[in-house]
């Protein structure tokens, strides 16, 4: 799953980071000439700066690869289309049958207030989302790769039955 | 009064905090006794989620509403505090606007308060349109007028502060183009070099400003829409308003309490911190980045202009680099074998750095759009706003309290150097758990949580409790000084 490698990415840059301070912290201590070190500091500075840059530059071009945006054009005929409409709280979804493999359109909205439709997988994993706002249709695209129940999640509070908003969407193997 | 000898050696304790004004302490009393208060609250959230305190639904999202709208007000009221102590000793600011922030603070927390626990307002912080009219029967449109009325009383202060902090700052250096150095770094490098202090208040003035603006204007027409239901708003034009004036408010409170860090570090350390053009390119780069990021609120929002989406992604990256690159790597300089000597407020400062640079990671991953999908409003998010804003933020404020107080009393107990400890291991366990738990998929924002999420809850409330009990030292040895603070003045 994303969220375990986007995990591990986090604690090892924060425990990067923890260990820098510590390091500092520890020699804080002892005393060194103010230029020396700032002298020091400034060169490296630069290069910190250019290395960033290039980490940003890479994650931003790797990541923007994958827009989980739909294009304006309407969707070809191959694709499941589905109407999910959320209303306080409770979810309504219409369409055909969910078959593994097979592209799914969720035209998400809602009749009163924002929700957001979240999908988890039978092992309770989000695999999806989108939000669900009165007077707009977000569509979602999504190809199930497991059958199974799925779980839809309200993601936006929306009062106080908010997480009670729940449903099930059953998606049949291929 | 001691005084720690690396202090003396970049000179004295009061050189570095030569007056108080006994409206800062006010503002630094309330706040601190405002935010014990909010984590309080925020402990029986999480104790209700763990199932060790039995609190109904309509409560929970109600004192869930009165944590998020009271942490978000009082970092600002924490902040202006900073802002306006070490700001005044640059320009001329009104001590009349500062007190009237402050009461128009009071009043509308009041309001706010009355509209959550007399009139059952629960429709969460960020009174997201229509929810504040759609309450499913929950809460009367009356109880909602109070709440929005109450929000548009504190920021109407706070606006009437930074236009005041404008003023100022426009009458001593000419522009704020000035103040932020841009004579300088557009071919005058003669000019006029602004203090670390005066970039960081114009940066905040100009954000803040355009934020309570927008903030103002969508609690107006949602208080219209209130009173005549048949006035409605675009939702997704009124999300974007409220997304943008939360963003800029809630971060513009970390850019005022880091002056702490500018004004009193180098006193520990003997070191200067001065304005360098690196610097002064952080500052502007910070000003236009916090003000265009916004839309990583909004990337499950398809219907939004892709390329607003994508910028949003873009500018929170860059965002982070005037933070790692000039002012978390600017203290790491400053504090380097610089035989500083730590007590409690040099140790909160340098935490605060950590806290500050470590949360921006949540924070980028966050605002990553195709991790968004399978992480917006999850409990990542909490996650990495607590760890910079509580790591960070709170940290400043608790090392300019301690700062302060050690003005009128220098006696630090071994309770203090404990308490320290505790709130900086409670605070990255609690902030740790909430970021695990997001990555787990759990909600944010549910009042009861499935049997598999309970685990996570009961953990972060014991971390919770211990950051709680760090935060009454704080605050405590902090209210025991104040009246010296004030009578030595």
């Amino acid at each position: 799953m994303l969220q375990d490698t986007v995990w591990l990415i986090s604690v090892i840059l924060m425990a990067a980071i923890a260990a820098v301070f510590l390091w500092v912290a520890a020699a804080a201590g002892q005393k060194a000439d103010t230029e020396t070190v700032q002298h020091r500091a400034y060169r490296l500075r630069a290069r910190w700066f250019w290395l960033l840059v290039a980490v940003i530059a890479v994650a931003t071009a790797t990541t923007l690869r994958a827009l989980p945006y739909p294009d304006r054009a309407p969707q070809a005929a191959s694709r499941v289309i589905l109407r999910a409409t959320g209303a306080q709280w409770a979810w309504t979804i219409e369409g055909p049958d969910l078959v593994v493999g097979k592209p799914v359109e969720f035209q998400v909205t809602s009749t009163d207030v924002n929700h957001g439709f979240g999908i988890y997988n039978p092992a309770m994993e989000m695999v999806a989302q989108t939000q669900a706002m009165p007077g707009y249709v977000n569509r979602l695209q999504h190809t199930f790769a497991v059958p199974g129940t799925y779980h839809i999640l309200c993601l936006e509070y929306c009062g106080l039955v908010h997480h009670q908003m729940m449903t099930d969407l059953i998606v049949k193997p291929n | 009064m001691s005084i720690p000898s690396s202090v003396v050696a970049a000179g004295t304790a009061r050189e570095v905090s030569p007056g108080i004004y006994p409206g800062v302490v006010a503002y630094i009393a309330i706040a601190g006794v405002v935010l014990l208060l909010m984590m309080l609250v925020g402990v029986v959230l999480r104790l209700a989620q763990a199932e060790w305190l039995p609190v109904p639904p309509d409560v929970f999202y109600e004192m869930m509403t009165a944590h998020g709208a009271g942490m978000v007000a009082i970092a600002g009221l924490a902040g202006a505090g900073i802002m306006w102590h070490f700001l005044s000793r640059h320009v001329r600011l009104n001590r009349g606007i500062l007190i009237t922030n402050l009461v128009s603070f009071l009043a509308g927390v009041m309001m706010i308060l009355a509209a959550i626990f007399l009139g059952g307002f629960g429709g969460g912080w960020t009174f997201l349109y229509p929810l504040p009219a759609t309450s499913g029967g929950a809460w009367e449109p009356g109880a909602a007028a109070l709440y929005l009325g109450g929000l548009l009383v504190v920021g109407v202060g706070f606006l009437l502060f930074y236009l005041d902090a404008g003023r100022a700052i426009v009458a001593e250096y000419g522009t704020l183009g000035a103040a932020l150095g841009w004579p300088i770094l557009f071919g005058r490098p003669q000019a006029r070099l602004p203090e670390p202090t005066v970039v960081a208040s114009t940066m905040v003035t100009i954000v803040n400003t355009l934020g309570l603006v927008s903030g103002a204007t969508v609690l107006a027409v949602s208080l219209i829409n209130l009173a005549t239901p048949s006035f409605v708003i675009d939702p997704l034009l009124a999300k974007n308003m409220i997304y943008f004036f939360g963003h800029v408010f809630i971060n513009a409170t970390i850019y005022m309490t880091v002056i702490a860090l500018y004004e009193i570090l180098p006193g520990y350390t003997g070191r200067e911190w001065k304005a360098s053009k690196p610097f002064l390119w952080g500052w502007t780069a910070s000003t236009l980045m916090v003000l265009i990021a916004y839309p990583h609120h909004l990337l499950m929002d398809f219907v939004m202009p892709k390329w607003a989406l994508i910028l949003g992604q873009v500018a929170s990256y860059t965002a982070g680099l005037p933070v790692l690159v000039v002012t978390a790597y600017g203290a790491l300089t400053l504090v380097y074998r610089s035989g500083i000597r730590w007590d409690a407020a040099s140790a909160l400062l340098f935490l605060s750095m950590f806290g500050w640079a470590a949360g921006i990671v949540p924070a980028i991953v966050d605002a990553t759009i195709m991790v968004n999908l399978v992480m917006h409003n999850t409990m990542w998010v909490p996650g990495h706003f607590h760890f910079y804003l509580l790591l960070g933020m709170t940290a400043m404020v608790f090392g300019f309290m301690y700062f302060l107080g050690r003005d009128g009393d220098s006696g630090e107990s071994a309770l203090d150097r404990v308490a320290v400890w505790v709130f900086a291991v409670g605070g990255l366990g609690f902030a740790l758990i909430f970021l695990y738990s997001g990555k787990e998929g759990v909600p944010r924002r549910w009042a009861v949580h499935l049997p598999g999420w309970v685990a996570y809850d009961r953990l972060a409330s014991l971390f919770a409790l211990a950051v709680m009990a760090a935060v009454a030292v704080f605050t405590l040895r902090f209210l025991l000084r104040a009246p010296r603070l004030l009578a030595a003045r």
